[in-house]
Order: structure tokens, then C-alpha cells, then sequence
């Protein structure tokens, strides 16, 4: 282990393991943080590096493994408890409220008080430092942070960060949502910060971003640590390369033949939804399963909405059979002359209702298939729902059981049987693996393969890079909410997918894959 | 987010009926057996079917009305409306009675419709404006209340019951059995049949779940809210009518005693305020509790202060044993 | 300059109240008989005072995103212990003030308890609560009844310097004493914290549980101070429902006239003080008017509902439809 430097670290986390449920999060990871430097952490989507964070900032504590600070071991129990020790973190998602100003926020842990109550003018000062200080001067103390556009909140996010006076600064993505003018001066500020003597922890997907700060980098992968070395002494490629290499598992069924004369099923023309969704146009043909890659949260999510019916305000087209429609509900899009079907992200929120039975589960989108005039037939429903279990093989003790009961794994199956009871033709899938088991994802692949044999065109979005590769004909790879690459049959390999998610130089990294088959 | 998987292991091999009797239902009919013996103590007639059919009939009018309140508290809302709706319903069927023989014939219907019509107000603001129900239902209530001041001069008014509506309240088409308690048997059986067997009522348990997954598995949520209010309307008025026929004409102010027994009924049976869980059973042991409690409370000449006060003691222990929502972190 | 703007902006709701409130008294002084004299004032300031308050109370509760519907109740309460006990000699009288006030808060700290530590539902616990309240102001109170320190009583809804109604002067002194501190507080901050984003007020460790429970205690404070007053004006206290339940019903429109949002989060103690008395303007408006009394109770609910439905504007600009579902 080739630390930065040799004297003792600010912080240590050692043998950190984290799991939710069944899946491992964190798994034996360590990391040295040092005063006065930048340290960049990398790894793709879900190697770890925000349950390293979590723990670290007391948001949530780690199953074994310990905390060291000054040579002094730590426990934090809540978000508040890592401040008071000066570790401070800037979270993706905001921790500004909305309906107080900026300066309340800025202040809103630990305000200045007189006579007991809050000493606004104190407030503003300090409020006016910290902005000062994160180089956002043009924001005005006084506004709400509702009214501010996304950027100037990562902004106020950050001068509150400062104005807690913290030793160790986390930085969580936080120059996703910036412009870059913001980003060179917060840039500046961090370098300042550097010399002030505070650790850095700096997460980015941004390599260039990377390159300019980090005194030195870490990557994650599989929830472990794999190495940390001093910035600039690896090349982009090598860099690549230990992000990826992880242990193949999945077993996928082979591709069909694509049948490229059929018409598309689904067209969609230049589809712009607010600053999330810019100019997206493909078209998926019947038996085909097309990948959305890309890193997290790159509009993804808000594309398969779009398509479902769910934003309002879209413009640009979605063709169905040739034919332009406009889709304003769920129930449109499921309806049966356009035979859509979204497996949506969070299961538990959006796919199922847990209390109820996995009767009521089951039958919930295809109500008017095993009904009458809005009379439920118990027989027919039976019928086809005992089909349906058999079909998928899930294990539940019964239809009348709880959906909530059953594993994680049961449960995905569960929400996408509810949806092939209506034997959909345009099956958009969101993220359908995350967190299940090994045994049902090859279940769900095998499936996903069937169906589109069968003649229905799959839009598939998944954060594991070997499912894009292992399942998927074509790959469209997201960034910033536009469609950055489109890669097609042996184009979709681990190396392209991380290089055109990074939006890191495509001919680079195709040499790149030559030269590591 | 967190994971709060029910463990529902071991209580799901259980046969449907003692699954769905959860601890509430059952609680609630352990009071009622309580209060019986209680009140067997008191006066000896308590246990005579001459009582208890009084009882059930008193119970019949809150059952009507306490149906409707089920069905929105199930959806995850609530229907404050209901003191006008129950008064608009009562005045509009006996002042339709001045109209003719036609006005006679159509005064029970009338009445029902204009219940409705404040219910789908209701559910126009719920489903469709997104305003929270308890603030939209409580401005039709002053509205309804409005109307009906307008409309009696702020008097008792002065047309009385018809003859069909005095009949479904106080006649017994079957010997010793009371009509209200047959309506009431009716429309109940028709709710079980309504939550347990059609589409409709599989769609309110799950919005009163999630109405999120609801609406993304295709099913129009804010329709379906908007009848279930337009129900609780109709049924609110229709509670009326039978009170109207019950005492033989309409009163300014006569639903105020239902809004808050109907609610403490339908929680008290296990429904939960958050919506998505909840039983008919429950609803009808919720009834039956809150009526015997007025009874004994009335027999043993408890005042009106001390009734409301053991109404609030008894509604916020009994949820505080078992209807709190979860801790948050 | 800009500081004015941003000054602006947070009161739009307070402004438009009183916008509303002044166009509504000005319509209503100027079609009045006597015109704008200094009766009139005095008798207007009387009866929005009453609803001030409440709606007060009421505001406290709503900034945290809760509700309470038992406010109406613990001002019929107050008003019917305050016939009991505020009576006799200046000493006997202000324990007597005390003794209500004290009631007050008690009533507002077990709402608190309940809704907070017990974690029921705001809207059936007070409802529940409510019933408890009404109960003992009609165990208090079975028959209207009772009187007051009279004395007290003129001095504080009369006037002072022969023009300023002196009920205005003790409604300003409550938000000095009351809601300025409050306001400014930490534990304020966190009830407007707690009501905007609760996952947000977490992550910034701020003390949301007392925050509320401050915000429901002084709400009780509040609604029992409106009860004294009421006492100062009927002299005598009645536990009658339909007032206790139209002061909580009124309360509501007058907090959502004032701008104060329902969801919690936004707006003052002072908007909902303009909108109290706008709303009770705009109910009066029919007696100059010379129309039907009789209409008042549909025009108070027609506004109120057209009120309510305002809020149903920020729908037009939710792009994406899950966002209805919270």
C-alpha cells in the first residue's frame, strides 16, 4: 500500500462491511485519509463508494469494522454526531430545506444566538462568509431555497458545508448538477481549502475532474477497496481497468439472430422532458431487447416515465405501430391497442402494494381480464394466476399470502408477472435486478430472452454492465440526459460501456478494448 | 426505503377469515362482550332481544353512515362533510315530499343525489385538485350547511318525513326485525361484496396502500377516488333520510353527533387512518361498540359532557394500543 | 433594493391578506351607516380579534404541517372556565388569567403529546381530544352562564385614547410576546424546518420533536387567550358545538387567506392575523349590504372553498405525474 505520505492519517476506516438484506454493500474495505490533501474515490455503479460514505458521515453504521479519527476510534449514530466531530458531507441528494432562506439553512444546525433567540444578523454574516467563501457571492442570503435552480443549491449545499467548519469535506457528486463556471470555482476553493489543511474526499464520474484535484485516488469495486495510488501515476486505461475485472457469474441466454426488417414497435422521436431529457430518438423493433446504460441518474429512470405516460410536458414524438400517439396515463400506455408494460424502479413503492395478497398483487393489472363489470371471476382468476405462478416458478405458500412475505427475488417476479398477465408487446423494465439473488436474475434474463423471441420489444435499463452486455442487442448509453452512444452486437463491451458512461474519448477507449481483448 | 417486510410467515397459513381478524376486530369484540356483561349488571333487561334488536336498530343508522366513512378512510382520506351531508340528505328527501305525489315517490332518491353531489365535490378536490381531504370535505361541509341555512331559514324546517321514509326507519316488513337494521344488513352486505369481489374494491385497498403503484399499474386512481366519495356522500344522506323518517322530520343540526362516531367506529374496527387495511367486520364490531357505549352511558344518565369526554379518552387509548404509525428512524 | 424584493417575496402571502383585508374594510366602512367612525373600528376589531387568535393557534400548528381541529374546542374550554374563575379582585382575577392560560397550554402539550410521542395522526387525534375539550367546557358549562371581572373585561375590549381599540393592542402584544420569539427561535426554526422537509430537518440535525411539540403547546396558549376574550365580550361562558367547530373550520380559511400553506412550512402568524380579518370582513359585507344574514354561512363557505381550491394552482406546474402522490 503506497500511501501519500507518512504522516499519521486524519482518518482510517478499517474491515468496514455493510450488508442490506442480502446484498453486500461494503465487504472488508479500508481507506487512509490524510490532512491537506484531495482524495478522489472511484469505481462504477454500486462498487461501494456511497455505503462508504453513509458510514462514514453517521448516516448509517456499518455491520463490523471500525473508525479511526486522531488515533482515536469513533462511532457516529447520526448525521449530527459526524459533524460535531468535523466530518462533514455534501449529499447528492439535497439536505437544504426548501421554504427557509438561504442563510436560515446555511446556519440551520447550529445558529448564532442573542438573548436566546437567533441572532439574524449574526445569521447573515456568517452566511455571507460561507458563500463568500465557496466563491457563490451572487447568491443573495435572503432568497428561499426553493426559488434557487438546481446549481445554486449545490452551491448553498456547499457554503453550508463550510460554515459547519469541518476537517474532513465529503463530496458526494456534488459538481453533477453544476455549470462549469461553478465547477472552476468551487474548484479553487477546494484547492484553497487543500492548503487550509482539510481532507478531501471527492467521489466523481468525471475523470478530467479527477485529474485536475486528486492528490491521491482510491477504487472500489465490489465493495472492496482494490487500490490507492497517487494521482497521475496511472493512465485513463489503466485506471479502467481496475474499476472493471470483476468475477462474471451471470450466465445469459444466447441472442437471437435480430430480424431487421421488421417494422419498429416502438419509434420515439426527439423526446425533451424539462433539463432531464434532451433530444432522445431510437426505435425498438418486435424480438428486440435494447440496453439503456450509462451511469445512475442520467435520465434514464425519467426516458422509461416519458414513454409510460407519466411527465407531462414531453415534446417530441413516441410512435407506436407508425402511428404517433400521446400516452397521458399508465393506463394508456398498458391499454391494450398500445400493450405497454413498465417494471418500475423500487419495487416496494412503485410494483407492489406489501400488505396485500399475492392474489391481489398478481391480478391488479389485468383486473379487467379476470372480471366482469367490475365483478371479480375467482375461478378464471385462479386459473390464470396458478399459470402465472408455475410459469415464473414462484415461491410463495399460497395466493393468499402477504406479497411483503416473500423474498426480494419472489417479490421482482411477482411485479413482472402482474405485468405479462396482460402479455404486454412493449416491456419497459427498470433496473429489474437490483438486489435480488444470482439464481432469480437468470430466471428474469432467460425470461427477458423468451419474450422478445416471442415477439416483443424490450427496453431494459440496468445498472450492471454485464447485463447490458449479456442480454441486450443494442445498448444506448445516457449521459446528461442525451443519448451519448449507441453500441450494436460485439461494440458492447465492459471497456466501451464505462468509457462512453464517463464520457471519457470513445476512440481511446476502442483501442483500448483491441489492445485487452 | 427502510425495510419494513411484514412477517407475516406464520399468519398466512391461517384460514382467510381468522387472518383477516386481526387484533383490533378482535379487541373490539371483546369490548362489546364486556360492555354487555357490564351493562348486564347494571339492568338485567340489557341482555333481553327486545334491547338488543333497539340497540341494533339505533346501531343501523351510525352503520349507514359509518359505510361510507370506511370507504374513504380505506382510500388513505377522510369525509368531514359528513354533518351537513347527513342534514342536506334528510331535508332535501322530506322537502321533496312538498312536491306532489311525484316529489314523494322520488324523496329518498333526491335525497341520496344531493348526498352525492357534495361527495363528488369531495372527491373533485381530492383526486383531481390534490387538496388535502380533510381541508376540502370540511369547506363542503360549510357550504352544504350554507345552503341548507339559505334554504330553512335557519329554522327547524317544517316539512316532515314521508310515509316510505318513516317506513324503511321505524317499520318491520320481517315481524320483530327493524327495517333500518335490513337496509342496513343490505348495504353492508353489498360493501363486503363491493371490497372483496369487484375491481373497484380491489382498487381502493390498493390505493389506500400505495397509490403510486396503483396509478403505475395502469388503473385510473383518481377516478376511482372520486366515486368512493361520491358513495360516502350518497351514503351519509341516505343515514339521514332514515333519521329524518326516524324522527319524523329533518334538524338543523342533527348529523353533528355522527362525524365523530363514524370515524371512531371505522378505526375502532381496525381500519387503518393511513388507509390500505381494514375489514367490514371490523367496521360493523366498531358500530356496535360505539352504540352499546352511548346506550350504557345513557342508561346509567351519563351527561353529554361526560359521554364526549369518554368518546376522546376511549378513541385515543384504543389507537394508542394499535393504530400508531411506524417510528420514524 | 434587492433586499426589499426577497423581503417581498416571503410576505407575498401576508401582503395579498391585507391587500384583501383593507379592500375588503374599506368596501365595508364606506357602505356602513354609521361610516368610519371610531364604534364601527372597535366593534370590527372585536370580532376579528376572536378569530385572530384561533387562526393564530391554528397557524402554529399547519406551519409543521399538522392540523388542529380541537383549536375551536379548547377556546370554547377556555371560555368557560375563564366564567368560573376570572372574577372577583385583582388578585383573584389574575391568578384566574392564569389559571386559563395554563389550561390552554396544557390542552395544546397533550395534542403535542399525542400527535408527536404517541405518533397518531394529527387530524384523529385531535378530533378525539376535541371531544374531550367540549366535554368538560359543557361539564363546566351545561347551561350558558357565569361572568366576568368586568372591569377587565371593558377595559380590554374598549378603547384606548378614545380611538384605538384596545383588543387590537393586546393582539399586537400577544405576537410580540408570543410569535416574535418564536419566530426566532431555534425551536421555531425547527417547526418550519420539520413542516417543509422533515427528511432535510434531519439530516441537519435540527431538533424537529420539540420543535413541533413547542408549535402545538403554543397553539393551545393562543386558543386560550381567544377564549379569555371571548369571556371579555359575552361575559358569560357557553359550551355551545357549532361555535367551537365553526371557530376551527374559520380558523382554517383564515390560515389559508393569510397565506400559510397547509403542507406546511410557509407563512406567518401575521398573514393568518390579516386573514382572520379579512374573512370575518367579507361575512359582514352582507349586513351592510342590507342582505339576508341567513346567506352568511354559504358566502363564508363558498369563500372558503374557493380559497382551499387556490392552492390547486401549483398542479399546473408538477411535470412529472408521481409527484401527485407525495
Amino acid at each position: 500500500m503506497d500511501t501519500a505520505s507518512e504522516e499519521t492519517p486524519l482518518l482510517q476506516m478499517e474491515g468496514i462491511s455493510k450488508r442490506y438484506g442480502g446484498v453486500r454493500a461494503l465487504e472488508d474495505a479500508d481507506l487512509v485519509v490524510h490532512a491537506g490533501r484531495i482524495h478522489a474515490i472511484l469505481g462504477e455503479n454500486g462498487a461501494g463508494k456511497s455505503t462508504l460514505i453513509k458510514v462514514m458521515s453517521g448516516v448509517v453504521a456499518p455491520d463490523q469494522g471500525r473508525i479511526v479519527l486522531d488515533g482515536r476510534e469513533v462511532t457516529f449514530d447520526s448525521p449530527a454526531a459526524a459533524n460535531r466531530a468535523g466530518v462533514v458531507c455534501i449529499f447528492q441528494e439535497l439536505s437544504l430545506i426548501p421554504e427557509l432562506s438561504v442563510a436560515d439553512n446555511i446556519v440551520i444546525s447550529d445558529p448564532p444566538k442573542k438573548f436566546g433567540m437567533i441572532d439574524r444578523k449574526a445569521q447573515r454574516r456568517i452566511a455571507e462568509e460561507a458563500l463568500a467563501r465557496a466563491g457563490a457571492s451572487d447568491i443573495h442570503p435572503s432568497a428561499l431555497v426553493k426559488d434557487l435552480p438546481l446549481s445554486r443549491r449545490q452551491m448553498v449545499e456547499i457554503a453550508k458545508a463550510l460554515a459547519r467548519k469541518p476537517r474532513i469535506l465529503i463530496l458526494d457528486e456534488a459538481t453533477s448538477a453544476l455549470t462549469a463556471a461553478d465547477v472552476s470555482k468551487v474548484f479553487d476553493v477546494l484547492k484553497r481549502l487543500r492548503e487550509e489543511g482539510l481532507a478531501l474526499l471527492y467521489i466523481s464520474h468525471r475523470m478530467h475532474e479527477i485529474a485536475e484535484l486528486a492528490d491521491d485516488c482510491t477504487v472500489f469495486r465490489n465493495g472492496r477497496k482494490i487500490a490507492t495510488y497517487k494521482a497521475g501515476t496511472k493512465s485513463d486505461t489503466e485506471v479502467i481497468e481496475l474499476m472493471i475485472g470483476r468475477e462474471y457469474q451471470n450466465v445469459f441466454p444466447p441472442k437471437s439472430a435480430a430480424n431487421s426488417t421488421a417494422k419498429p414497435i416502438l419509434e420515439c422521436r426527439g423526446l425533451t422532458w424539462t433539463d432531464r431529457l434532451t433530444d432522445i430518438s431510437f426505435a425498438v423493433r418486435p424480438g428486440e431487447v435494447i440496453g439503456l446504460g450509462g451511469l445512475d441518474g442520467q435520465g434514464q429512470r425519467e426516458l422509461l416515465l416519458a414513454l409510460f405516460g407519466v411527465l407531462r410536458g414531453c415534446s417530441g414524438e413516441v410512435v407506436i405501430d407508425g402511428k404517433p400517439v400521446r400516452l397521458g396515463s399508465p393506463a394508456q400506455a398498458s391499454s391494450g391497442e398500445i400493450g405497454m408494460a413498465l417494471i418500475p424502479e423500487d419495487r416496494k413503492t412503485e410494483g407492489l402494494m406489501l400488505p396485500m395478497s399475492v392474489r391481489e398483487n398478481l391480478a391488479f393489472s389485468a383486473m379487467d381480464k379476470v372480471s366482469k363489470h367490475g365483478i371479480i371471476d375467482r375461478a378464471a382468476e385462479d386459473r390464470l394466476l396458478d399459470e402465472m405462478v408455475k410459469l415464473l416458478a414462484i415461491k410463495t405458500a399460497g395466493l393468499e399470502v402477504p406479497v411483503g412475505a416473500l423474498s426480494g427475488g419472489n417479490q421482482q417476479k411477482v411485479v413482472i408477472a402482474k405485468w405479462l398477465m396482460r402479455h404486454p408487446r412493449i416491456i419497459l423494465l427498470n433496473d429489474p435486478t437490483r438486489g435480488i439473488d444470482v439464481g432469480t436474475k437468470q430466471e428474469i434474463y432467460q425470461l427477458l430472452r423468451r419474450l422478445a423471441d416471442e415477439g416483443a420489444a424490450i427496453v431494459f435499463y440496468s445498472t450492471d454492465y454485464d447485463e447490458l452486455i449479456g442480454c441486450c442487442d443494442r445498448v444506448l448509453v445516457l449521459y446528461d440526459g442525451a443519448i451519448k452512444r449507441e453500441l450494436a452486437g460485439d461494440e458492447i463491451t465492459e471497456h466501451a460501456l464505462i468509457a462512453s458512461a464517463l464520457n471519457i474519448d470513445v476512440a481511446q477507449a476502442e483501442k483500448m478494448a483491441r489492445a485487452h481483448p | 426505503m427502510s425495510d419494513t417486510v411484514t412477517s407475516g410467515g406464520a399468519m398466512s397459513r391461517m384460514p382467510k377469515l381468522l387472518r383477516n381478524a386481526d387484533p383490533a376486530v378482535a379487541t373490539a369484540f371483546a369490548c362489546i362482550v364486556a360492555l354487555l356483561v357490564f351493562g348486564s349488571l347494571y339492568s338485567p333487561s340489557f341482555l333481553s332481544p327486545e334491547y338488543l334488536l333497539q340497540q341494533l336498530k339505533v346501531a343501523s343508522f351510525l352503520g349507514v353512515i359509518a359505510t361510507g366513512m370506511m370507504l374513504v378512510i380505506l382510500l388513505g382520506q377522510i369525509d368531514l362533510s359528513v354533518p351537513w351531508a347527513v342534514a342536506t340528505g334528510a331535508m332535501m328527501a322530506s322537502a321533496a315530499a312538498a312536491f306532489g305525489p311525484t316529489g314523494v315517490a322520488l324523496a329518498i332518491p333526491f335525497g341520496i343525489l344531493c348526498g352525492v353531489l357534495i361527495g363528488v365535490v369531495n372527491g373533485i378536490g381530492v383526486a383531481y385538485l390534490r387538496i388535502p381531504s380533510m381541508i376540502v370535505t370540511l369547506a363542503t361541509n360549510a357550504v352544504a350547511q350554507g345552503l341548507m341555512v339559505v334554504y330553512t331559514g335557519g329554522f327547524s324546517p317544517q316539512d316532515s318525513a314521508t310515509a316510505a321514509m318513516r317506513y324503511l326507519a321505524t317499520g318491520s316488513l320481517i315481524p320483530g326485525v327493524p327495517n333500518a337494521v335490513i337496509v342496513w344488513a343490505l348495504i353492508g352486505a353489498a360493501t363486503v361484496f363491493l371490497l372483496t369481489r369487484t375491481t373497484f374494491g380491489r382498487s381502493v385497498y390498493a390505493i389506500g396502500n400505495r397509490e403510486r403503484a396503483a396509478y403505475l399499474s395502469g388503473v385510473d386512481t383518481r377516478r376511482i377516488v372520486l366515486i368512493a366519495f361520491a358513495i360516502a356522500g350518497g351514503l351519509s344522506a341516505f343515514g339521514g333520510v332514515l333519521l329524518a323518517g326516524y324522527a319524523s322530520k329533518a334538524a338543523q343540526s342533527m348529523g353533528d353527533a355522527y362525524l365523530l362516531p363514524a370515524i371512531a367506529a371505522v378505526v375502532l374496527g381496525g381500519t387503518s387512518i393511513l388507509g390500505g387495511r381494514g375489514s367490514y367486520l371490523g367496521t360493523v364490531a366498531g358500530i356496535i361498540l360505539i352504540t352499546l357505549l352511548q346506550s350504557i352511558l345513557s342508561v346509567m344518565q351519563m351527561p353529554e359532557a361526560g359521554r364526549q369526554i369518554i368518546y376522546g379518552v376511549v378513541i385515543v387509548s384504543m389507537l394508542l394500543l394499535y393504530g400508531r404509525a411506524p417510528a420514524s428512524r | 433594493m434587492s433586499e426589499w424584493r426577497f423581503w417581498f417575496a416571503a410576505q407575498k402571502g401576508t401582503l395579498l391578506a391585507l391587500g384583501i383585508f383593507v379592500a375588503m374594510f374599506i368596501l365595508y366602512t364606506s357602505n356602513h351607516p354609521a361610516g368610519f367612525t371610531a364604534n364601527v373600528v372597535q366593534t370590527a376589531s372585536n370580532k376579528g380579534v376572536l378569530l385572530a387568535f384561533v387562526a393564530m393557534a391554528q397557524t402554529l400548528v399547519v406551519i409543521t404541517a399538522g392540523i388542529d381541529l380541537s383549536v375551536g374546542m379548547i377556546f370554547l374550554l377556555t371560555n368557560c372556565l375563564a366564567s368560573w374563575l376570572v372574577v372577583g379582585g385583582p388578585v383573584e382575577t389574575t391568578l384566574g388569567v392564569i389559571a386559563v392560560l395554563f389550561v390552554g397550554i396544557l390542552c395544546g402539550a397533550l395534542n403535542g403529546a399525542i400527535v408527536i410521542y404517541g405518533r397518531l395522526q394529527p387530524i384523529v387525534a385531535t378530533i378525539a381530544t376535541g371531544a374531550v375539550y367540549f366535554g368538560i367546557a359543557l361539564l363546566l358549562r351545561p347551561f350558558p352562564g357565569g361572568s366576568v371581572n368586568e372591569d377587565l373585561a371593558d377595559a380590554l375590549t374598549g378603547r384606548l385614547f378614545g380611538f384605538v381599540p384596545a383588543s387590537l393592542v393586546t393582539l399586537l402584544a400577544t405576537v410580540l410576546i408570543i410569535w416574535v420569539p418564536f419566530s426566532r427561535s431555534v425551536y421555531g426554526r425547527a417547526a418550519y424546518a420539520a413542516g417543509s422537509s422533515e427528511v432535510a430537518a434531519y439530516m441537519s440535525g435540527v431538533p424537529i420533536k420539540r420543535g413541533k411539540f413547542l408549535a402545538y403547546t403554543l397553539a393551545g396558549l393562543l386558543a386560550s387567550i381567544g377564549g379569555l376574550f371571548l369571556t371579555f365580550f359575552t361575559y358569560t361562558g357557553e359550551a355551545a358545538y357549532a361555535s367551537g367547530n365553526a371557530y376551527t373550520l374559520f380558523s382554517i380559511a383564515a390560515v389559508v387567506l393569510g397565506g400559510v400553506s397547509l403542507f406546511g412550512g410557509r407563512g406567518s402568524v401575521i398573514g393568518a392575523i390579516f386573514g382572520a380579518f379579512a374573512f370575518r370582513t367579507i361575512g359582514d359585507l352582507l349586513f351592510v349590504f342590507d342582505l339576508d344574514p341567513l346567506w352568511q354561512p354559504l358566502f363564508q363557505g363558498v369563500v372558503l372553498l374557493l380559497a382551499v381550491s387556490l392552492g390547486a394552482f401549483a398542479l399546473f406546474r408538477v411535470k412529472n405525474r408521481l409527484e401527485w402522490f407525495g
